[in-house]
Order: structure tokens, then sequence, then C-alpha cells
């Protein structure tokens, strides 16, 4: 990378910043309490976003069962708050629960009365069932596409047992969450709303610096090494099964908090998050987005979700016909994504093909090095 | 087989679905030993690497390095007690930089706790600046490892081998495509690398291994078919058979 290019990324990356963390602040005043309300899922959309970008985009592994870990969170938020607005209903459980003549709670619900316990179960558990499926996995070297198929086949797996547990967790209708008390006031309501949309806000930035950390240096470069080569990590004395596990957890981790954040915001939560389209949609948003890139995954699942909702409004079952050719678009046009095609060398390309900037006439590595040269 | 020895392939056997890859391969290599190994296409070069690193496991047949059997193991294991591959088209990591490519070479330990929690250490750090002035990437440190020259990557691989400080070093043609003088300078490093390691080049170069100036073994059909110095081997009958023997274009 040329050295004017590396200031360009940098005004661009701090001018995306400095626009979302003022759209952020400015977007309880300026939105509508229902636009909010989209924004703030869309941007816990964007945490799982992140997760897949690191398991994907970073080490190679194409989850297309995201929305395992994203759902357990979301489910692990609901339990915890329908059992503790559940003391006006027969046995002090949960309303659904007579719908089914279920009288006594069943066991595992007991540790979400604690907020605690839920705080911790929200990542904790998506990270160890991610962890404990990645571990069998990766130990048998299963990669490329079969790992994604067999993600897939989990993703069923787990959808299946939710959809037919009624009595378990109220089945395909899910669990309601905008009718449930926090703190004394209604999730659903405007204010707690506000206040949601704030947390995910922070959370999102968190999450980011955490992915940023965790792929700085010389684990983020294993991950990369995984991605390009295993068998050369291998031989260079790295356990590869250790570091997709953890990665997979971290993922799993992410999509828990996100889902958590999700259903909170959108009122329910239901089998629905673990369809085998949602999944697949976490890598269109970071596809289109850019691999690789950390910001291009919120990027993508922020803007991918709100020209969603924005097309749906108007044009009604259109949308599936866009994201399907955008990301036909993305994936012939941009294999880096939007992100990755402006880092890289895309705008320049773009312009020289107008014939609005000139063709640099050594080979880019001759130049690269008098540059560096020159600085060092 | 002795104490001094460092590596002891014995009676091994590979059967691919009934083809021998390797024939009851018997090999002794003595520390700070370095040795060519030649042969044929076909002649299970690449296989008799990839069983004494863990790639491949043998049929038949026992390795013991450093008085340790390596059958089984996995192969971060193998290269954690001490035994570095070089492949034969270079192999690094292309979207990392020079120096990244050498700082996972030379992370010790090679844990993800340390990776993550730990920044890497001076002495490191300064094995890295020594590695990339002995091949010559000093300047190229902060560039792409993809954007190298086939010779530098080659010699980035082979920096990358010394870094993870083995005691045995497997370095399967290491100058092909290597232009003559790159030739001569890798022959020179890799015989200075010999003495406080060992080093195993395998090669099909005749010029190159005879730089080399070391113990030759000869593969043929999986088995080894004769050992000695470049000079014995080239009068053995059998290798001019077999090797020697065909016209060089």
């Amino acid at each position: 990378m040329s050295i004017s290019k590396i200031k360009f990324d940098k005004k661009i990356v701090l001018s995306f910043w400095i626009i979302l963390i003022a759209l952020i602040i400015a977007a309880p005043t300026l939105l509508p309490v229902f636009r909010l309300n989209l924004l703030g899922r869309y941007l816990s959309l964007s945490i799982v976003a992140l997760g897949v970008d690191l398991i994907w985009g970073y080490t190679g592994l194409l989850s297309l069962g995201q929305g395992i870990f994203f759902a357990l969170g979301g489910y692990c938020a609901a339990m915890y708050l329908q059992i503790t607005s559940s003391s006006e209903f027969p046995n002090n459980i949960p309303e659904f629960f007579a719908l089914y003549g279920v009288e006594k709670l069943p066991f595992f619900w007991e540790p979400f009365r604690s907020p605690v316990f839920t705080f911790f179960a929200i990542w904790v558990i998506p990270a160890l069932v991610a962890g404990l499926i990645g571990f069998l996995v990766f130990r048998n070297r299963i990669k490329g596409v079969y790992f994604s198929i067999l993600t897939q086949a989990s993703l069923l797996v787990f959808f299946n047992f939710f959809n037919g547990q009624q009595k378990l967790i109220n089945g395909t209708n899910g669990l309601k969450t905008d009718v449930t008390q926090l703190l004394g006031q209604m999730v659903g309501s405007e204010s707690m709303q506000r206040i949601f949309f704030w947390i995910t806000a922070i959370l999102v930035i968190a999450a980011w610096f955490f992915a940023k950390w965790v792929v700085k240096g010389r684990f983020g470069n294993i991950l990369i090494g995984i991605r390009d080569d295993e068998p050369r990590v291998r031989f260079t004395g790295y356990n590869p099964v250790i570091f997709k596990t953890i990665i997979f957890s971290i993922a799993g981790g992410l999509a828990g908090i996100s889902g958590a954040l999700y259903t909170v915001q959108s009122g329910i939560v239901s089998p629905q998050f673990m369809t085998v389209p949602f999944s697949i949609e976490m890598v269109i948003w970071v596809a289109v987005g850019g691999r690789g890139t950390l910001l291009g995954a919120i990027l993508g699942a922020v803007f991918i979700n709100y020209a969603k909702s924005l097309v749906s409004e108007a044009l009604p079952a259109s949308w599936m016909f866009i994201q399907g050719g955008l990301f036909i678009l993305v994936v012939t046009a941009l294999p880096e994504g939007v992100l990755g095609w402006i880092q890289g060398d895309g705008p320049r390309n773009l312009l020289q093909r107008f014939g609005l900037k000139r063709k640099i006439e050594t080979y880019p590595s001759l130049e690269i090095n008098n540059k560096e040269g020159n600085n060092e | 087989m002795n104490n001094k020895d460092l590596l002891n392939l014995i009676d091994i056997t590979v059967s691919f679905e009934g083809f021998l890859a390797l024939n009851k391969l018997n090999l002794n290599l003595k520390k700070g030993e370095l040795r060519a190994v030649i042969g044929p296409n076909g002649a299970g070069k690449t296989t008799f690497l990839d069983v004494i690193t863990g790639k491949v496991k043998p049929t038949n047949g026992e390795v013991i390095f450093k008085g340790k059997s390596l059958v089984g193991r996995k192969e971060h294991k193998i290269a954690r007690l001490g035994v570095g591959r070089k492949f034969q088209s270079p192999r690094i990591f292309e979207n990392l930089t020079v120096k990244e490519n050498l700082e996972i070479s030379v992370t010790t330990p090679k844990s993800p706790l340390n990776l993550i929690n730990k920044s890497i250490k001076d002495e490191q750090l300064n094995e890295i600046e020594r590695l990339m002035k002995i091949v010559n990437l000093a300047q190229k440190a902060d560039s792409k490892a993809g954007s190298l020259s086939h010779g530098q990557k080659q010699w980035l691989e082979i920096a990358m081998l010394v870094g993870q400080k083995p005691d045995l070093m497997l370095v399967d043609e290491p100058v092909a495509g290597l232009t003559d003088e790159e030739t001569d300078l890798t022959a020179d490093l890799l015989k200075s690398l010999s003495g406080e390691n060992t080093v195993v080049v395998i090669d099909h170069d005749m010029e190159f291994i005879r730089r080399l100036n070391s113990n030759v073994s000869v593969l043929n059909q999986g088995t080894v078919l004769c050992e000695g110095t470049m000079e014995t081997i080239q009068k053995d009958q059998k290798v001019i058979d077999v090797y020697l023997g065909r016209p060089e274009d």
C-alpha cells in the first residue's frame, strides 16, 4: 500500500466513524420511535455479523448456522424477562405454560430468575455450545463446504427441537418480551426502547473494538494463516483445532449478545431466528460489506437491513430479488465486498476506466518499495 | 542405531491402496549432518518427508526422533518436538507481511493464550531482524509476502524454517525455479546451517547437490538404493541405471 492510500484509508475510516457516532447520538431525537427501534435492531444484528466476519472473513470458516447462537442468546434474555414478570400469573410461572397444562416450572428455567446468571448466560451459553460443536467438527478436520453443510444441519436440528417444545419454551410461538417488565418498566415502552438503543450502540462499538483486538497481532495472523494454508500452520507447530474452536466460540458469544439485543427490541424470540435463510442473510451482510474488514460487517448488516425495511414498505415482496441481485453483484463484481473494494484498488481502477486518472506506469510493487524505503 | 543418531527410519512402508510409496525404507541421520536425498520422480521422496512430519502415517515401521517415536503423533506436536519442513513450492502466508510470516515461525510457546495476551519478545524481534538480513529481505519487512518474487519466497520460507529453530530441517527442492546465483547462495546457506542443525535436502538439481558436498541417499521405488558421497554414488552401477544414466536435458 502506498503512503497516500494509507492516509486516504484513514480518512475514510475516520469519517465513517464520525458520521456513525453522530448518527447514534442524534438518532433518538431525529428518528421517530418506530425508525429508532428498527435502527437499534439492525445495529444489534451487526454484532452477529462481526462474529461471522471473524470466522469467515479471517479464519475461512463459512458457518451457515450462526442463527443457533443468535437464538440461544435471545432465549436466555426472554426467559429471564418472562420469569421475572410472571408474578400475577397462575403458579407464578409464565403465562403460556397454562395453555399446555404445565404447572411446575421446567428445571432449566430456574437459574434465569437471577439477573447475574442471565447476564452471563446470554453470551456464555452460546459460546459454549459453539465451542463444543466447533471442537467436534474441527477435531475431525472437517472443513470447507462440509463444514458449511454441517453447521446448516445443526441449525435445522436446533430449529426443529425448539419448534416442537411447547411445554418447555412455547414452541413455535416463541417467547414474547415486549409486555414483560424490567426495572419496573415495560420492555416494549418507548423509554425502555430508547435505552436499549443506546446499550446496543455502545455494545456494537465495544464488540468492534474487541474484534479488532482479537485479529490484531499474531493471533489474528494465525487465523489468516489457517484461512490461507492450514497444513502450513500445523507444520509450524500450531494446533489449528484450538484456534478455530476459540474463534468459533467467540463468534458464538457475539451472536448470543446480538440475539439478546435483537429480542428485546423486536419484542419476541422464536424459532424463526433459526431458519435457514436468516443465517444465510448474515453471511450476505458480511459478503456485501466486505469480508475481513470488520467495519464492513457492521455497515453491511445495518445498511442491508435498513434497505430491506425501506424496500419492503415501498414494494412488498420485491426485497428477496433485490437481495439476491445484490449478492450476485458482489460475488461477481466486488468479491472483496464494498468496503474491501474501496480499501483496495477499486476506486482508482474505476477512475482509470473512465479516463479520469492516469494509469501508473511502473509495477505497483516497485512504487511501493521506493516510497516505503524513503519513509523509513 | 546409536545414540548419536537424531533420526532413525526403520523399515518404513507406506501403502496407498496397494501401491507401495515407500517399501521397507531404512535411513539414519546423525546429529549435525547435512544429507541430500535424490531419486527419480515417484521414488517416494515427498512421502518420506510426509512420514517424518506426520502427514502420512506409515503402514508399517517406526520413526525414532531424539529417542521418541513419531508414528501417530499429530503434525503440530512433531513440529514442536523439533522437526521443521520447507515445502516444494514455497508455502508462505501471502496475505501477511514478511515480518508477520517470520513472527509466526519464531513465536514460542505456540499457544493461543500466549499469542493474544503478550506482545512478541525482544529476543524474538532481534531474531527476526537477523533472519531477514541473512535472506536479504530486511527492506521487504512490511511488504506482503505475496508480492515477493519466487526466489524471495523460497528464501522467506527457508528463513521461517530456521526461525522455528528445529533440530531437524527437511528441505524439499529449495532451489526449484531459482537463478544460478540464488542457487549458489542457497547452497551456502544450507551448508552453514548444518553442524548446528541437522539438514535433509531433497532435490533434483545435481549441480546443487554436488555443491552441498554432503552424503547423498538415492531413493528408488520407495527404498534406499545407495548411500555415500557424490563420487561414490556416481560410480554405482545401480544408480546410473535408474537415475544418472538417463540423458539430462
